[in-house]
C-alpha cells in the first residue's frame, strides 16, 4: 500500500508544568493510509487532542517521530487541515471572509480560493449565506462553514477534534453524514478524535482505542459491514455490526486492567 | 410603527408601557436638574446661602455669555480640548504599542509586570511637579495627560489580548500563520471591544490629567480659569468653568459611546457595557 499518509513511530509526549510532569502519550505507533478515515476513541483527558496537535505540527513530540508522506513533521504543514470542537469563526468576517483566512495567511491566489469556497458552500447548502455574518447562522451552519474553511486550503489530511460534540444530537448526525460524504468524495485522509463510540464506528474505516493517560494504543478495530458498499454514517448506526463493535469498544474503555 | 401591526394587543401594550416608563425617567431627570438649579438660584437670591461662595445659575449664564462675547471662552475651551485630544491620542497610541510589545514578547511582560502594577496603583498626579520641571509650562500638561492614561491603557489592552480565545490563535497556527498575521487578522480585531472600553475610560482620565496639569502650570485652559477664579475669589468664574467642563465631559463621553456602537455594528461584535 506504499508510503502511509500519516505515520507515528513510538511517539511519546510529556508536558512539563510547574505542578509536575504529565506523560500524555506513551509509545504510540500508528499509520494511516491515503484516503483512510481513522477514528480514535479514548477516555476524556487521555491526550487525544495532543495526538492531533502532533500530527498538525503545532506541537513537537518528546519521543519518537511523526511523518507525513514519509517526511518528518517540522512545523504546521499545508497538507493538514484542522477542525476543532468549536467553529471559532471570526465574528467580524462574513462567511466568505472566514473561509478565505487560510488562503490569505498562506498567500494563495485569492480569486481561485474564492471560486473554491463558492463550490464548497454550494456542496454544503450554504450558498445563499456567503455574505452573512456568523452571528446570523445556526450552530450546525457555523460548523459547516468551519468545514469549508478547512477544505478551502485543499489539505490532503483532515484532523477532526470532536467537531460535532458541541452540536445538538440531530445536527450532529446529519453533519457527520455530510462531512463523511465530502471527505470520501474528495478522497481525503481523516483522523477523527471523539469520545462518542457510535460516531467513531459509523465514520471510521478503523477505530483505535486509547488507554487512560499516558495514552497507549489499547486496541484496534477494522470496521467492516456486511454490505456491497460502505453504508453512510447514518445507515451504519443502525447496522447490526455497529452494536457488536460498540459493545467491544465499550468494554475496552471500561476495563482498567493491566496495560 | 406599521399601521397593521402583527403583534398581539398584549405585546403592543407592553411596548407602550416600556415607552411610557422611559419617558417618565427622562422627564424626572430633567425635572430634577430644573429643581436643583431653581433651588440654587432662589437660595442664593434670598441669601439662604452666601452667593459670594456659591454663585448662582443666572450669574453663571451671564458669565458664560460674557466670556463667549469677549472670545475668552473659545480660547480657553480650545486649549483644553486640544490638550485633551492630543494627550488622549498619544496615551492610546503609546499604550497600544506597549501592549502589543508585551504580547509579542512574553518575557517582557513577565519582567515589567510589577512595574506596571505599581505604576497603575500610584497616583499619577504626584508626578505633576516633575513634569513641570522637566517639560516646562505648556508641555507638562501633555505629560500629565499621557501619564494618567497610558498605564491603564497598557493594562486593559494586554489583559484583553490575553482574553482572546487561545483556540482561535491555535487555529491560525494550523494554517501556518506568522505572529504578525495572527496579530493583524485575529488579535487586534478581536480586541476592538476592549479598545473601545479603554477609549471610554481614557477620555475621562485624560481630561483629569489635563485639568490637573493646567492647575499646576498653565496660562490658559479651563483648569487655568478655575484656579485663576479661585485666586481672585470670583466664584462665578470658577462655577462657570466647572459647568462648561461638565458639558465637555458629557459630549466627549457621548461621542465615544456613539463611536463604540458604530464600530461594534460594523464589525458584528457584541457591545460590552
Amino acid at each position: 500500500m506504499g508510503v502511509p499518509r500519516i505515520e507515528l513511530r513510538q511517539v511519546g509526549m510529556r508536558y512539563l508544568t510547574r505542578q509536575g510532569e504529565i506523560e500524555a502519550l506513551a509509545d504510540i505507533s500508528l499509520t494511516v493510509a491515503p484516503g483512510e478515515f481513522l477514528s480514535i476513541v479514548g477516555p476524556s483527558g487521555c491526550g487525544k487532542s495532543t495526538l492531533l496537535s502532533l500530527i498538525a505540527g503545532i506541537l513537537r513530540p518528546t519521543a519518537g517521530q511523526v511523518l507525513l508522506d514519509g517526511q518528518p513533521v517540522t512545523g504546521p504543514s499545508r497538507k493538514v487541515g484542522y477542525m476543532l470542537q468549536r467553529d471559532h469563526l471570526l465574528e467580524w468576517r462574513t462567511v466568505m471572509g472566514n473561509c478565505l483566512i487560510g488562503p490569505e495567511v498562506q498567500g494563495l491566489d485569492l480569486a481561485a480560493a474564492r471560486r473554491r469556497v463558492k463550490q464548497l458552500l454550494a456542496q454544503t447548502g450554504l450558498s445563499q449565506f456567503q455574505d452573512a455574518y456568523p452571528d446570523q447562522l445556526s450552530g450546525g451552519m457555523r460548523q459547516r462553514v468551519a468545514l469549508v474553511r478547512t477544505l478551502t486550503i485543499d489539505p490532503d489530511i483532515l484532523l477532526l477534534d470532536e467537531p460535532f460534540s458541541a452540536l445538538d444530537f440531530q445536527t450532529r448526525l446529519t453533519l457527520a453524514d455530510e462531512v463523511w460524504t465530502i471527505l470520501k468524495r474528495e478522497q481525503k485522509t481523516a483522523v477523527l478524535v471523539t469520545h462518542d463510540i457510535s460516531e467513531a464506528i459509523s465514520l471510521g474505516d478503523r477505530v483505535v482505542v486509547l488507554s487512560r493517560r499516558p495514552a497507549r494504543v489499547k486496541a484496534e478495530h477494522i470496521i467492516r459491514f456486511d454490505a456491497p458498499r460502505r453504508p453512510s454514517p447514518l445507515q451504519a448506526r443502525s447496522a447490526p455490526e455497529h452494536n457488536t463493535y460498540f459493545q467491544r469498544i465499550w468494554e475496552e474503555l471500561q476495563s482498567r486492567d493491566a496495560e | 410603527m406599521m399601521p397593521s401591526s402583527p403583534h398581539s394587543l398584549a405585546y403592543r401594550r407592553y411596548l407602550r408601557a416600556l415607552r411610557i416608563r422611559l419617558a417618565a425617567v427622562r422627564a424626572t431627570q430633567i425635572l430634577l436638574l430644573g429643581a436643583l438649579l431653581a433651588l440654587w438660584e432662589v437660595a442664593a437670591a434670598r441669601h439662604w446661602v452666601n452667593p459670594m461662595l456659591t454663585s448662582r445659575p443666572s450669574v453663571i449664564w451671564q458669565t458664560t455669555l460674557k466670556l463667549a462675547a469677549t472670545g475668552a471662552l473659545w480660547t480657553h475651551l480650545a486649549v483644553t480640548l486640544r490638550e485633551t485630544l492630543v494627550g488622549f491620542a498619544a496615551g492610546m497610541a503609546i499604550g497600544l504599542v506597549v501592549a502589543v510589545a508585551l504580547w509579542w514578547y512574553r518575557p517582557l511582560a513577565e519582567v515589567l509586570d510589577p512595574y506596571l502594577v505599581v505604576l497603575n496603583a500610584m497616583p499619577k498626579i504626584a508626578l505633576g511637579p516633575i513634569f513641570y520641571i522637566w517639560l516646562g509650562e505648556d508641555r507638562s500638561v501633555y505629560g500629565m495627560a499621557v501619564a494618567i492614561s497610558v498605564i491603564v491603557t497598557i493594562v486593559m489592552l494586554y489583559t484583553g489580548f490575553q482574553a482572546v480565545d487561545p483556540e482561535k490563535l491555535k487555529l491560525m497556527r494550523t494554517f501556518g500563520a506568522t505572529r504578525l498575521q495572527v496579530l493583524r487578522k485575529v488579535l487586534l480585531p478581536a480586541s476592538l471591544p476592549t479598545l473601545m472600553a479603554t477609549v471610554k475610560v481614557n477620555i475621562g482620565l485624560t481630561l483629569v490629567g489635563v485639568i490637573v496639569g493646567e492647575f499646576l502650570s498653565s496660562r490658559a485652559g479651563l483648569g487655568y480659569l478655575i484656579i485663576y477664579g479661585g485666586q481672585v475669589f470670583q466664584m462665578e468664574l470658577v462655577m462657570t468653568s466647572v459647568v462648561i467642563l461638565a458639558v465637555i465631559s458629557a459630549v466627549l463621553y457621548l461621542a465615544v459611546s456613539w463611536l463604540e456602537r458604530l464600530v461594534s455594528r460594523l464589525l458584528h461584535l457584541p457591545i460590552r457595557e
